[in-house]
């Protein structure tokens, strides 16, 4: 289970001279169980801070999160996230980076490797297992950012713009084996992006908030078949509607 | 770094080579005088009799006890007080300003307290090099804490490392180590330095330290070099097998990194 409900959250800064300003104010909005749920918005409306205060890295000021009924707190591996940095531990090894969670839940050596010998063969990257981040490319290091986060079979993925520093194609590609991990493990995913295309492709909604002090603008429902074509009419459509309304924030 | 073939070496022989007749040269034709400066052959005699009568076996036991004594106990306590202030800001806010007050006291400045409170003993020629070596342990500690990266330390928080003391096992030493490291190595340097004036008050009949001063009183310079020149060449061999050690063993990790 995977049902993640945002409620009145609100979040201020303090600036310099004790004067605050709102960074998020009232959002509230759900996401189902086994929902794809982009976030998007223009810069600095606080989409990562809204991430940020579901992974229970910051507080919010006002409002609650609840998943699956229970109040957010504090971080916990119940919440997988992905960083927009490269946040492998250079220290360790893929395989090593991949059963760091389970490690840390106790879990015996021996179990942890089986299991994340698993998630590496889903990427494709079970070859690396003895390199360090430092010998692979980009994409790889967000693959198996990706997998180490799956490898706690959390019950929602957090992903911060993960694909952000990737050139296009690599990009692509990741988006394409992102839909078939959710597919496959029927997981949660709460997904901020600054592209339009990367929501469209991706979502089975998309969360567009205001600028500064963030708001949800709309939510809007992506009912595109999957496999999803990225050029087709009814894409451009709804991409030209999302810039539409991005432009207008933006003014 | 690639070994250089044989033919490329050539130049530095020869500079070792060309530096060693000339002090030959010099020593036997232009200063004339032992006592003054002593040849490269009265040396390597010296050397040999050192050798062959094993007391520079002792002298270098005796000298790496009390250099490991100050080492030892300067990581024993260097390490975690660095830890401490690296991590918890009020720690660091506490001890800084009495460290900052205490580390510019040049190490020899203890010798009077370090025969009081220990005696002639061996920990008392430790005590100096320790002092000589806990600071840069504490200060590269610390600097190594601080700049631990906050997505790590974030990350590691998501996969449910929580706790302080598991964040600083499992994220913050590791990726301090390096710094650290690079510390222990400074310390070693330093501490080396004070080992000649730690055994000068005459903690031990033997030490190579020990031996420099008790050779100068004897008026035998050639015996006086041979031992300062196995202080240098012990302290290069000490620092050159704990790099081949960390950057091979330890730091592994950071083939990638240009430093």
């Amino acid at each position: 289970m995977g049902r993640l409900v945002i409620e009145n959250v609100g979040q201020s800064f303090e600036k310099d001279k004790g004067e605050a300003t709102d960074a998020l104010r009232d959002v509230n909005f759900e996401v189902k169980d086994g929902e794809f749920v982009c976030i998007i918005g223009p810069s600095g409306c606080g989409k990562t801070t809204l991430l940020r205060i579901v992974a229970g890295l910051d507080r919010a000021d006002s409002g609650r999160i609840l998943l699956d009924g229970e109040t957010i707190t504090s971080p916990d591996p119940r919440r997988g996230m992905v960083f927009q940095e490269y946040s492998l531990f250079p220290w360790r090894t893929v395989m090593d980076n991949v059963t760091f969670g389970l490690d840390m839940s106790g879990m015996d050596r021996k179990e942890s490797r089986k299991i994340a010998e698993e998630y590496l063969r889903l990427v494709g990257l079970e070859q690396f297992r003895d390199s360090y981040p430092y010998e692979l490319s980009g994409g790889m290091r967000q693959r198996i950012a990706i997998v180490r986060a799956l490898a706690n079979d959390p019950a929602v993925l957090l992903m911060d713009e993960p694909f952000g520093s990737l050139d296009a194609q690599t990009r692509n590609k990741l988006q394409q084996e992102l839909l078939q991990i959710w597919e496959s493990k029927k997981i949660t995913i709460l997904f901020v992006t600054h592209s339009v295309d990367e929501a469209v492709y991706l979502s089975d909604r998309i969360a567009v908030m205001t600028s500064r002090p963030g708001r949800i603008k709309e939510m809007i429902d992506v009912d595109l078949p999957r496999p999803r074509d990225r050029t087709s009419t009814s894409a451009n459509k709804l991409r030209n509607n999302l810039l539409n309304m991005l432009a207008e924030e933006n003014k | 770094m690639k070994t250089k073939p044989v033919s490329k070496k050539g130049i530095e022989i020869i500079s070792l080579v060309t530096a060693i007749i000339i002090w030959q040269l010099i020593a036997d034709f232009v200063i004339g005088n032992t006592f003054i400066l002593p040849s490269f052959t009265d040396v390597v005699y010296s050397f040999i009799t050192i050798v062959e009568r094993g007391v520079l076996f002792t002298d270098i036991g005796i000298s790496l006890l009390h250099f490991g004594i100050g080492i030892i106990s300067a990581l024993i306590v260097g390490i975690p007080i660095g830890i401490a202030m690296g991590w918890f800001q009020t720690v660091d806010r506490i001890t800084d300003p009495l460290i900052e007050i205490v580390r510019p006291i040049p190490p020899l400045a203890w010798i009077p307290f370090a025969i009081v409170w220990f005696g002639l003993t061996h920990q008392s020629a430790g005590f100096v090099v320790f002092v000589g070596a806990v600071f840069p342990i504490i200060i590269n500690t610390v600097a190594g804490f601080k700049s631990v990266s906050r997505v790590y330390v974030e990350a590691g928080k998501v996969l449910g490392c929580m706790k302080s003391t598991s964040l600083i096992r499992h994220v913050a030493l590791p990726y301090s180590l390096p710094s650290i490291a690079s510390g222990i190595r400074i310390a070693m340097g330093v501490g080396w330095m004070c080992l000649v004036a730690a055994e000068m008050f005459g903690v031990s009949k033997n030490g190579l330290g020990y031996k420099i001063w008790w050779h100068y009183y004897l008026h035998q310079m050639d015996f006086v070099l041979v031992y300062m020149l196995i202080l240098g060449f012990l302290g290069l061999l000490i620092d050159r097998i704990f790099r081949w050690y960390v950057d091979g063993k330890l730091l592994k990790w950071r083939k990638g990194v240009v430093v």
